[in-house]
């Protein structure tokens, strides 16, 4: 049994929020034709936080972390990350700044046509400069070793289970040695246990890379064992924010309907 | 009669709409080609798989185009006592119309139906994301280079159609007609010039490029979910077709003034 992150989240906490953001997020909305789907969300995302964000099913969760990366242009609001401007970067400075964010996909998005060792390969081929020096091939082996892969190294995506995927997805964003990563979904589509071992990864993962995270999930149970501190996304604006605990113990019946 | 002519009139709307938008991707492909960094190795593994993919199929339709052309002239050609002839007819009949379009409309439906599908699926699976957020541009990488590969493919499979088309024509007029190859080949090549052999080149290129173009596009913009794929692989092939025809109709106005000069 994995234990929650509840015990030591008020002293994690006050001392993760106690530097300057990685990530902030002030009034942001975005649109698709006529359907508003963020409509001002706030946000800060502070040094290795984990920071969990539940929500319906198109509240907007994905719209938001998608909005992180410029995978979306928001419409309105301010989107900094590592005091950057977001929607006003240059190609060049956005490609730069996504190095240093790590992006895992709900449906693990592993290149199909190309081997595990390639896809671990792939992030590295535009940005050799932050390999610092470091063997190609002994990076991508260090991080299949910390997902516990490194057997699967010539495997192809189609040969793997939906954990081994995951893993793998989670391996690659791993690879550049982000400083945020940006989970959507980590354990959507994988069996309880599989579920576990994902989460108990993301944990070591944390710890290891001093990483701070955000995390988008619809599991309450993986957000109890991550979460230092939670929001609840409620029709595209924070409607509830605190950590597992308090809100878990909340009255409200839209904040409430989360822990049932 | 007035929600009909609404309804045509929408048709007419979606599909400038589609022309304008093929076009702007068509544009963004000349953009990228010439911009650094270059995706050699995904090119030449690119060029390799259209090549090798459709390479037994369009050999397979070649030798059977050219042995069917053969019989079914053959007997109208020995009606007005012109048998000496056929080898002329045959291979410029080959080289300059059947062997192009024959190639590029099976090349449309297989590799602008898989570059579409591949794509789509890529798409709705988020891996064009993945490539984007690694900093990689999914345009350069997957499109650019497919439609590279197709345009620089597609004149080689139309030699090696046209090529079996005339050893296939050659068999028919060897059995029937106790034709030696020398006489056959000599025949075929003394018929053809370069007036022949350019234009239906240069023609080449250009369905090649429609293809890539056609099947990247779509792919690209695939709709979500399973089905759309199915839908995307279906319409590359439609509107690939289509695009070749119109192309092979501009392509003969243009070799026909030339003709006349």
């Amino acid at each position: 049994m994995i234990e929650s992150n509840s015990s030591r989240v008020d002293q994690m906490t006050a001392s993760s929020t106690a530097g300057s953001p990685l990530i902030r997020v002030q009034n942001l909305k975005k649109s698709f034709g006529d359907h508003q789907v963020l409509r001002g969300f706030n946000l800060e995302l502070y040094p290795n936080e984990n920071l969990v964000i539940v929500g319906k099913s198109g509240s907007g969760k994905s719209v938001l972390i998608k909005c992180m990366v410029r995978l979306l242009v928001p419409d309105e609001g301010e989107l900094f990350v590592f005091d950057q401007s977001v929607p006003d970067l240059d190609q060049n400075e956005l490609d730069q700044l996504r190095t240093e964010i790590g992006f895992l996909f709900q449906g693990s998005a592993l290149y199909d046509s190309m081997t595990v060792r390639e896809n671990l390969l792939f992030p590295m081929r535009r940005h050799s400069d932050r390999l610092r020096g470091e063997d190609e091939t002994s990076l991508v082996e260090e991080a299949l070793e910390n997902v516990g892969l490194l057997d699967a190294i010539d495997l192809l995506p189609e040969e793997l289970s939906g954990g081994m995927k995951r893993r793998v997805a989670l391996a690659r964003t791993l690879i550049l040695k982000p400083r945020i990563i940006l989970y959507d979904e980590p354990t959507s589509g994988l069996d309880p246990i599989t579920g576990k071992e994902i989460i108990q990864l993301i944990l070591e993962v944390q710890k290891k890379y001093k990483t701070a995270s955000l995390i988008i999930t619809h599991d309450m149970d993986c957000a109890r064992v991550i979460s230092n501190r939670m929001i609840i996304l409620v029709d595209g604006v924070n409607y509830a924010e605190g950590t597992y605990d308090v809100l878990s113990k909340m009255t409200d019946p839209e904040v409430s309907a989360f822990f049932k | 009669m007035i929600s009909a002519l609404k309804h045509a009139f929408s048709g007419l709307i979606s599909n400038l709409e589609e022309t304008g938008k093929v076009t702007r991707f068509a544009l963004r492909y000349f953009r990228e080609v010439f911009k650094p960094p270059f995706e050699f190795r995904e090119l030449l593994r690119q060029c390799f798989l259209i090549g090798n993919k459709s390479l037994f199929l369009v050999l397979m339709t070649g030798f059977i185009m050219g042995l069917v052309l053969t019989l079914q002239i053959r007997p109208t050609m020995m009606e007005f006592g012109a048998e000496a002839y056929m080898p002329s007819m045959v291979g410029i009949s080959i080289v300059r119309e059947i062997g192009p379009v024959i190639t590029a409309l099976i090349c449309a439906g297989k590799v602008a139906s898989g570059i579409g599908a591949e794509l789509g699926s890529m798409k709705v699976t988020e891996q064009i994301d993945a490539m984007e957020v690694s900093g990689t541009n999914p345009f350069k990488f997957l499109v650019v280079t497919r439609i590279t590969a197709a345009t620089l493919m597609l004149p080689i499979l139309v030699i090696a159609a046209d090529s079996i088309a005339i050893f296939g024509s050659f068999l028919v007029e060897n059995i029937k007609g106790e034709v030696s190859w020398q006489l056959f080949v000599n025949q075929v090549f003394s018929s053809l010039d370069f007036g022949d052999l350019i234009p239906s080149t240069i023609k080449s290129f250009f369905f090649g490029f429609a293809i890539g173009l056609v099947g990247c596009y779509k792919g690209y913009h695939s709709e979500k979910g399973t089905a759309g794929v199915g839908r995307t692989a279906n319409a590359a092939v439609v509107m690939a077709s289509l695009l070749l025809f119109m192309l092979d109709f501009i392509a003969v106005l243009i070799t026909d003034i030339f003709y006349e000069i």
